[in-house]
């Protein structure tokens, strides 16, 4: 989220698309009910009139897989209407906070140009060259163009040419209308099936909060990121709220409303394999340095205003190394960076991907996958193309499931039409404390980082995933320790491993104490240190985590009015954690004198309470929220204020970056990007900011399996750099028509070990259902209650179908489309048992995250 | 003084927190149920369901509503089941709480038929005697201990609220000015008052809430004419032969119109 979940109370339109919270988020969603006390509207964009839908104002049905075509007919309303009514919107925002004036590269070409391409598409490898996609340099003249790209070409600046006119028609702003000229709301209708009245009474809603001191807010789920171009999706929520004026500002923003209570915090910790913790990039094996691997990765800019945050990217990496491999890192030996793991640059190590080698072995080494440790996952219910992973599972030589349950995968031995005697694979089942049998912290949506306390003890031998973790990494400690000709037995020798002895219980404070940092040298040495400005490249300092720096300080470090009130703040075997303070008065960041009698104005930032990444700043891009000269955009609502010189600072939240009022010498806002602005085009400047994969505006691309023959906007009817394992396995729509898409039910959760295992919860819930249209079960003579199986190319599946009002077939133009949807929560273990919708989803995924594609693809049903 | 759930199905989502709030508090049994093409489910009210949320969709002119409807006693001023109780089983507290002493319970179903709701059901054979009848008590031990039912302190979206009942007109009254012409406050005056307020902006029928619903007449006669008489063994055995009798019709009645 770039805001909190407490601030969309303070939002004046709210755009639920591709998510359902008041299933999927139920605490949360009283935010939203908050919001509409307050006066706000909830629009709810999604192809099933949901229990959200139930409670919105508006309600616009689109296809699954269409979000692109709906939003780019959004974009294209509000840059018409911004011409038209220049008024009605924030230019000042757009000119100055936005690349909306920058230059583009002038072979730069794109859809409109190319029927659907961007320049530099290499058909053989399904790739982009993407050396056009960036700015023009401001050293460049006629005859020489020179690309805003690093490394830099002679002559050049660093720094885009601008018009602030917004007319030239190479600036962003002309390139962005006529990316999106072609998306008219007949098209979006033609595309997506929303009906051309509901899209323009969305378009002419949520336009409104482009006005000054208005606030319109996007909420997603994985409605958008479960795609083929989810990446594309989340951008042009992007675009759409920067032309708004609607990031920074206090009820705005693009909130991704996370599924699963730590998601965040597992995504700031880097259970990911394309980061390292703290969004560092992973090291590759061309970086063989770590100077090489800085210069790779760190961004560069000629720009004045540019604060460009990421440069602190070799204070970061060097203190990561430092609380990896303490006293083995010193500067003479690179700080241990050869000890790191390196991938093959550009091999995909993502979820479909390794699911993909277990099974057929790796695509280098011609070896097999030997053993998987599922922690707390349950990839037999979860991954697409279940049948597909339950082949992967049988394998392996062994496997291992940390779970507080039995799991569909912890015993795919046995499931059903299996001889239990075929398969070798030998499983462990380790029993593992729930969330509340143990303390630690949980991040939440907002990124705030929350200390929670252990309530109740656990089951039998069940053990905390920490000490768990701790044991292993000690035995296999040993066990490199045993074996002189072990591979990089340095490396893991010298990994700093301090928490506990084998067996004992490990305090997970020591933990995140060395995630937030220490200094290792000096005078201050063993001290904590007190947020990353204080980070340094040279080892002087560690931190496991960058944007967690400053969660967890000591007691000398705490500011004035945590000193005030010390005592009710922090609990005594918690001084200083400031995960966890309950601080239930808004008060401002007071630290940085906003209190109540300095003219704070409370909108709901609650700085005390808990902890917020980065900086424990509540809403990021904040410097946005305000004008030229630091005076906020919505009085009602002020994030930060800037009261100059003299007073001393910022007010309000803790303001991105510090320093000065743009205009009196201090930065653009968006200091997390190089060139300081919010990118309507995303150009490719380098590694980190490269442009997505497949182009630097958002473009409609059929799903990977569609209804459609083909693409209404274009040639290109698929995106032409999607990540297919399984063309053999496309279901084409001769034979499967309707499309369908997966999603969760409030009463259960994930892959449902945790809620199929309640009876009151099955009770509610008890069986797999697939929803429908009447118009669908009429055509398919299939009554309510009955039982279906709904079939493609990768399986069938059997469950009851749910006979409804809130799907109705699209009506795209003339066309007719049905779409159906099916929970994925079931498997066959538990109390409640019911056939996986996964066996039916594709190997297929995101150029750019390769995340699969779980919510479009196409099958057939009939009554079983 | 007089307590009141206000329940605001304008902000319900249906989660039903509620509903398994109440099964853990009151420790009731799961059932098993089935899907049978509805959200829905328990299909109904049972000895061991006291609460539970009915969805209707209703299409017409204004589109398409999902409507969730939260289904559990009212806790009627004018109470039925405490009337017809021949045995004083089901009584009334003065904070407005419809319990049942079952102790006292002999499982004759005289509330399940006098409940203009639908609300009580029993357990156990009627014919034996060993019948008991059970319903949402408003959770009596919570409330008399000062806290709000479970239902109310578990629902995530504020749609439940429990207090005063002075209060919560008050605040229902407010909510119905401010969500404005097709808002409505059910409860405030129906029975001479529930102790369960509803506020809805969608047509009562569509919640499937009775409209002016009534104790019905055999209700009536046997609390007005023939308890007071009765408590001789001949007003106990012709009370209850003619108070059998007219529910057994009652209950022909409903049938025959198909309910």
């Amino acid at each position: 989220m770039t805001n909190h979940w407490t601030d969309v109370a303070n939002s004046d339109y709210i755009m639920v698309i591709a998510g359902n919270p008041a299933e999927n988020h139920p605490a949360a969603y009283g935010h939203i009910t908050d919001a509409i006390e307050r006066g706000a509207k909830l629009i709810v964009v999604d192809p099933r009139f949901t229990r959200s839908a139930s409670k919105a104002h508006l309600y616009c049905p689109i296809r699954s897989g269409t979000d692109v075509a709906f939003i780019g007919g959004l974009i294209k309303y509000v840059i018409d209407d911004m011409e038209a009514n220049p008024g009605n919107y924030n230019m000042t925002y757009v000119t100055e906070y936005t690349n909306a004036a920058f230059l583009v590269h002038p072979d730069y070409k794109g859809p409109p140009d190319l029927d659907g391409l961007f320049a530099g598409y290499d058909e053989a490898n399904r790739t982009y060259g993407k050396s056009k996609w960036t700015y023009l340099d401001a050293g460049s003249t006629e005859g020489n163009i020179i690309p805003v790209l690093y490394p830099l070409a002679e002559g050049g600046k660093g720094v885009a040419k601008k018009d602030k006119t917004l007319k030239d028609p190479n600036c962003v702003f002309q390139i962005l209308k006529r990316q999106y000229a072609r998306y008219t709301p007949e098209m979006v209708n033609k595309i997506s099936g929303a009906p051309v009245e509901k899209f323009l009474e969305v378009a002419q809603t949520f336009a409104k909060s482009g006005a000054v001191g208005k606030a319109g807010n996007i909420l997603y789920a994985m409605g958008a990121t479960h795609h083929t171009n989810g990446a594309q999706i989340i951008r042009s929520y992007g675009i759409l709220q920067l032309l708004l004026g609607n990031v920074g500002v206090s009820g705005g923003g693009i909130q991704a409303m996370r599924g699963e209570s730590n998601v965040q915090g597992s995504t700031d910790q880097a259970l990911l394999s394309h980061i390292i913790p703290g969004y560092l990039n992973v090291p590759v094996h061309t970086d063989a340095t770590l100077q090489k691997y800085i210069d790779r990765v760190t961004p560069k800019t000629g720009d004045p205003l540019s604060l460009n945050w990421w440069k602190n990217t070799p204070k970061y990496i060097t203190s990561l190394l430092k609380a990896w491999y303490g006293g083995a890192a010193t500067a003479s030996n690179d700080f241990a960076f050869h000890y790191m793991p390196k991938p093959k640059s550009g091999k995909n190590h993502t979820h479909i991907a390794l699911f993909e080698a277990m099974e057929k072995g790796d695509e280098d080494k011609k070896e097999k996958v030997k053993g998987l440790m599922c922690w707390g996952q349950n990839p037999a219910v979860g991954s697409p193309n279940a049948n597909q992973t339950l082949r992967a599972l049988e394998t392996l030589d062994w496997l291992v499931c940390v779970d507080m349950w039995e799991t569909e995968t912890s015993v795919f031995w046995k499931r059903p039409g299996v001889d239990p005697t075929t398969i070798d694979t030998e499983v462990f089942q380790l029993p593992a404390l729930g969330s509340y049998e143990k303390e630690g912290t949980v991040s939440n949506s907002g990124r705030w980082v929350q200390w929670r306390y252990k309530c109740a003890d656990g089951p039998g031998d069940a053990r905390a995933d920490l000490e768990m973790l701790n044991d292993l990494m000690l035995k296999v400690k040993k066990l490199y320790d045993d074996d002189a000709a072990a591979p990089n037995r340095d490396g893991i020798l010298s990994l700093t491993w301090d928490y506990a002895a084998e067996g004992e219980h490990v305090d997970p404070r020591k933990v995140l104490k060395e995630v937030n940092g220490y200094y290792v040298t000096g005078e201050k040495a063993g001290q904590l240190v007190n947020g990353f400005a204080n980070l340094a490249d040279n080892g002087s300092t560690s931190c496991g985590n960058w944007v967690y720096c400053g969660c967890y300080v000591d007691e000398a470090s705490l500011d004035a009015f945590e000193n005030a009130n010390k005592a009710a703040m922090f609990p005594p075997d918690n001084m200083g954690n400031r995960t966890a303070r309950r601080w239930t008065a808004d008060v401002g960041n007071a630290g940085f004198g906003s209190k109540p009698e300095d003219g704070y104005k409370p909108i709901g930032l609650y700085n005390y309470y808990a902890w917020c990444w980065p900086a424990n700043r509540r809403i990021v891009y904040n410097r946005a929220s305000v004008d030229l000269n630091g005076q906020p955009w919505d009085t009602e609502h002020p994030v930060i204020t800037w009261f100059g010189d003299a007073a001393g600072a910022w007010k309000g939240d803790v303001s991105d970056g510090g320093g000065k009022a743009m205009v009196h010498g201090g930065h653009a806002p968006f200091i997390m990007r190089s060139e300081g602005v919010g990118c309507l085009f995303a150009p490719n400047l380098g590694t980190r900011e490269a442009s997505l994969a497949d182009g630097p505006l958002p473009e409609h691309y059929e799903p990977w399996e569609s209804p459609l023959d083909a693409n209404p906007l274009s040639a290109t009817k698929n995106d032409p750099v999607i990540k297919i394992w399984r063309p053999e396995e496309q279901s084409t729509p001769d034979e499967y028509p309707i499309v369908a898409s997966t999603y969760r039910v409030v009463e259960h959760w994930q892959a449902g070990q945790m809620t199929r295992n309640s009876s009151w919860l099955v009770e509610q819930m008890p069986e797999m259902f697939i929803e429908m249209s009447e118009e669908l079960a009429a055509e398919k003579e299939i009554k309510n209650g009955d039982k279906v199986v709904v079939w493609n190319t990768r399986g069938e599946i059997t469950a009851v179908a749910l006979v409804t009002k809130r799907f109705k077939p699209f009506q795209m133009n003339g066309t007719t489309v049905h779409q159906i949807g099916m929970p994925w929560h079931w498997g066959y273990s538990g109390l409640s048992t019911g056939d996986s919708a996964n066996v039916l989803t594709p190997s297929v995924g995101d150029p750019n995250t390769t995340i699969p594609e779980y919510k479009a693809f196409l099958c057939n049903i009939r009554r079983a | 003084m007089a307590k009141a759930i206000m329940y605001d199905a304008t902000k319900c989502t249906a989660c039903r927190g509620c509903q398994a709030a109440c099964k853990q508090w009151n420790e009731l049994e799961a059932e098993e149920t089935k899907n049978t093409g509805s959200y829905e489910n328990p299909a109904d009210l049972s000895y061991r369901t006291w609460l539970k949320m009915r969805f209707t969709e209703v299409e017409n002119g204004n589109g398409l509503a999902w409507l969730f409807t939260r289904r559990a006693c009212m806790h009627c001023t004018d109470a039925g089941c405490v009337q017809v109780c021949p045995t004083k089983a089901v009584n009334k507290t003065d904070s407005g709480i419809v319990y049942i002493d079952r102790e006292k319970c002999t499982g004759c179903g005289y509330c399940v038929e006098a409940c203009p709701f639908d609300v009580p059901r029993l357990d156990g054979s009627r014919v034996t005697g060993k019948a008991k009848m059970f319903k949402c008590i408003l959770c009596k031990d919570r409330v008399d201990n000062g806290h709000e039912p479970a239902c109310v302190k578990t629902c995530p979206p504020g749609a439940l609220d429990f207090g005063e009942r002075e209060d919560m007109v008050a605040k229902s009254e407010a909510r119905v000015a401010e969500l404005g012409d097709d808002a409505l406050l059910y409860g405030d005056k129906e029975l001479d008052g529930l102790h369960v307020l509803y506020v809805v902006n969608h047509p009562l029928k569509d919640h499937k809430l009775p409209v002016n619903p009534e104790v019905s007449p055999a209700v009536t006669l046997w609390q007005d004419i023939l308890k007071p008489v009765g408590y001789g063994v001949v007003g106990i055995v012709a009370g209850g032969l003619l108070l059998n009798y007219m529910v057994a019709r009652a209950r022909m009645v409903k049938a025959k119109e198909g309910k």
